[in-house]
């Protein structure tokens, strides 16, 4: 089975491939040119450098959000016209899920925090369990259960979920850059900041990730793929609230 | 004869998802649009994160339709063109990002199209004898151009607004005297129950351009006219502010395209844009056009709103000049004409 992963909900513009059990290549930039420019190309890149013949893809796994909503949806259209033009369908891999899958044989739990702006973070809360896996005795592997569904929350309002979970958590994402010396001083459960190489989105993780669903029959057609952004138009929130004090 | 160019096209610069397979520029095959102007009515325009989340439930749909209504499938193509600017730049994004992912699965060529250019393209849909050069008036909801065309993909542009756009101008009115939006096709139809000389509204000249445009000064002296009754305890006639604002944007309109004919000697004029649909506008270029002896033309009103078709006759002709865009196509919001 092979998966084209594609993440560029954050800072972060990222593409992989990956077969079975292993990653062909992933290639991740962290830097400030726009994803629409930059996304298209890493992929042509990575296709010449692994001889990618596109056709042998089985499906596109899209980091679908939270995120930037531009950024979200450059990755969203990318992957819906790769999705059209091969005739294959998509994998929405939660970018929280993506995040925290990058530490997916962490005992501890797992927090990504993506900055949200307006004082919010987008997040959630995940724990990994090993499984029996595949017909070899002893071999394991690594289930993402979701302890807090992912949604954009206050800081202090996680910490307070965190503190009442009451075990050790490591963080990571974007959001640690904003929010480190807030958690330093407030969290009151043991916690770790992920390393430099496992604490931002990476299209490896979304890819692996996207095997276990694509074997769970979770695909969706590229017509119906649309990004979850957890946040409505800054239009219809000021709607809302309108409505809500008239 | 050549062998034939079909190229699908798409375009999602504002409130239209559009997509479309033109063959050599000129032969539609296929036009599907599918229209949000209902969800940003209430909003009383366009509200761009709106628009971008619904260009992106439905661009999928949108060209699978395009091709399937032109009974064709990408296999059978030599490229896509996409509209890449101006616009709102989190909706060009969209179509922008699916066509070059698209160019990118099948190989085949991109072409990034500017909007305008398409505008103008539209009328060589229908119009099969028109060539440039001519002079073309592009008047929509976001843009007031005066265009001389001088080749297929060459462009001067001689006149803007300073301003509003026309179709801005309209928006603004029709919100002041209740009729909402979108203004253009609202006013147009009350007008027809009016008198255009009911009230006298001021024809903005521009010192240092004469082809230039102003709609702001007539807009505020709408808004002036519907104060000063309101003060008076005056009753508004509805129709006749309409109407009377609708022949001062016309008469602004069609003396300085009459003028740009003249001075750079053509005998060809176009029409084109949202606004260009208005039947009142038709009326007085047709007019005036036969009475000069100028040739006139326009598109009909599906391909003057936003639409994939003229992208695609936009399309052909860069095509066939050879021009391609990388995968690194970005989307540019002040994109000018003329400009890569």
């Amino acid at each position: 089975m092979k998966i084209l992963g594609i993440d560029s909900s954050g800072l972060v513009a990222s593409v992989a491939v990956a077969e079975d059990g292993v990653l062909l290549g992933e290639y991740t930039t962290n830097y400030k040119k726009t994803h629409s420019q930059t996304l298209l190309p890493m992929l042509d890149e990575l296709k010449k450098m692994i001889e990618l013949d596109l056709t042998t893809v089985d499906a596109i796994a899209i980091s679908s959000g939270p995120g930037s909503f531009t950024g979200l949806r450059i990755g969203s259209a990318t992957a819906k016209g790769l999705g059209l033009a091969l005739q294959k369908p998509l994998v929405e891999v939660p970018t929280l899920e993506g995040l925290a899958y990058n530490l997916c044989t962490s005992k501890a739990l797992v927090c990504p925090i993506m900055d949200a702006r307006r004082n919010q973070v987008y997040t959630g809360v995940y724990e990994f369990s090993e499984k029996p896996f595949g017909a070899t005795e002893g071999e394991l592997t690594y289930d993402l259960k979701v302890v807090l569904s992912q949604r954009a929350v206050d800081v202090r309002d996680l910490l307070q979920e965190l503190e009442r979970l009451d075990r050790q958590v490591i963080f990571l994402g974007d959001g640690v850059a904003v929010y480190r010396e807030l958690i330093c001083r407030e969290c009151n459960v043991p916690f770790a900041f992920a390393p430099a190489h496992l604490n931002a989105q990476r299209a490896g993780s979304v890819a692996a990730l996207a095997q276990q669903y694509y074997a769970q029959g979770k695909m969706v057609s590229a017509a119906a793929h649309q990004p979850e952004y957890l946040r409505k138009s800054q239009a219809e929130r000021e709607k809302e609230e309108r409505a809500g004090r008239g | 004869m050549s062998r034939d160019v079909v190229l699908l096209s798409i375009e999602s610069s504002c409130d239209e998802t559009a997509a479309a397979v033109v063959k050599n520029g000129r032969e539609v095959l296929s036009n599907v649009i599918y229209s949000q102007i209902a969800l940003h009515t209430e909003f009383g325009g366009v509200v761009p994160e709106i628009a971008s989340r619904k260009h992106i439930e439905k661009i999928n749909q949108v060209i699978e339709q395009a091709l399937s209504d032109a009974g064709m499938t990408l296999a059978d193509l030599d490229g896509i063109a996409v509209t890449y600017g101006p616009g709102l730049v989190g909706a060009l994004l969209v179509g922008v990002s699916e066509a070059k992912a698209i160019s990118f699965a099948t190989g085949l060529p991109l072409i990034g199209i500017h909007h305008i250019e398409g505008h103008i393209s539209a009328n060589y849909i229908e119009n099969k004898d028109l060539e440039p050069p001519f002079v073309c008036l592009v008047a929509s909801g976001g843009h007031s151009h005066l265009v001389v065309v001088k080749d297929y993909g060459e462009y001067e542009i001689i006149g803007r607004t300073r301003d509003d756009a026309a179709g801005e101008a309209f928006d603004k009115v029709a919100r002041a005297i209740g009729l909402g939006y979108p203004g253009g096709p609202k006013v147009d139809k009350l007008s027809k129950e009016g008198n255009p000389d009911a009230i006298s509204f001021p024809r903005a000249k521009v010192d240092e351009n004469e082809y230039d445009f102003s709609f702001s000064g007539l807009k505020s002296a709408v808004l002036n006219y519907l104060n000063a009754c309101q003060m008076k305890g005056e009753e508004v006639n509805r129709a006749d502010v309409a109407a009377s604002f609708q022949k001062a944007v016309i008469d602004v309109l069609v003396e300085h395209s009459m003028h740009a004919v003249k001075e750079f000697g053509y005998d060809k004029f176009a029409i084109a844009g949202g606004v260009a649909s208005n039947s009142s506008l038709r009326k007085a270029f047709e007019e005036r056009c036969a009475a000069e002896g100028i040739q006139f033309y326009h598109p009909s009103p599906i391909y003057c709103t936003d639409n994939a078709a003229m992208i695609g006759a936009a399309g052909y002709y860069e095509y066939v000049k050879g021009v391609r865009s990388g995968y690194d196509l970005n989307a540019v919001p002040g994109l000018k004409l003329g400009e890569r």
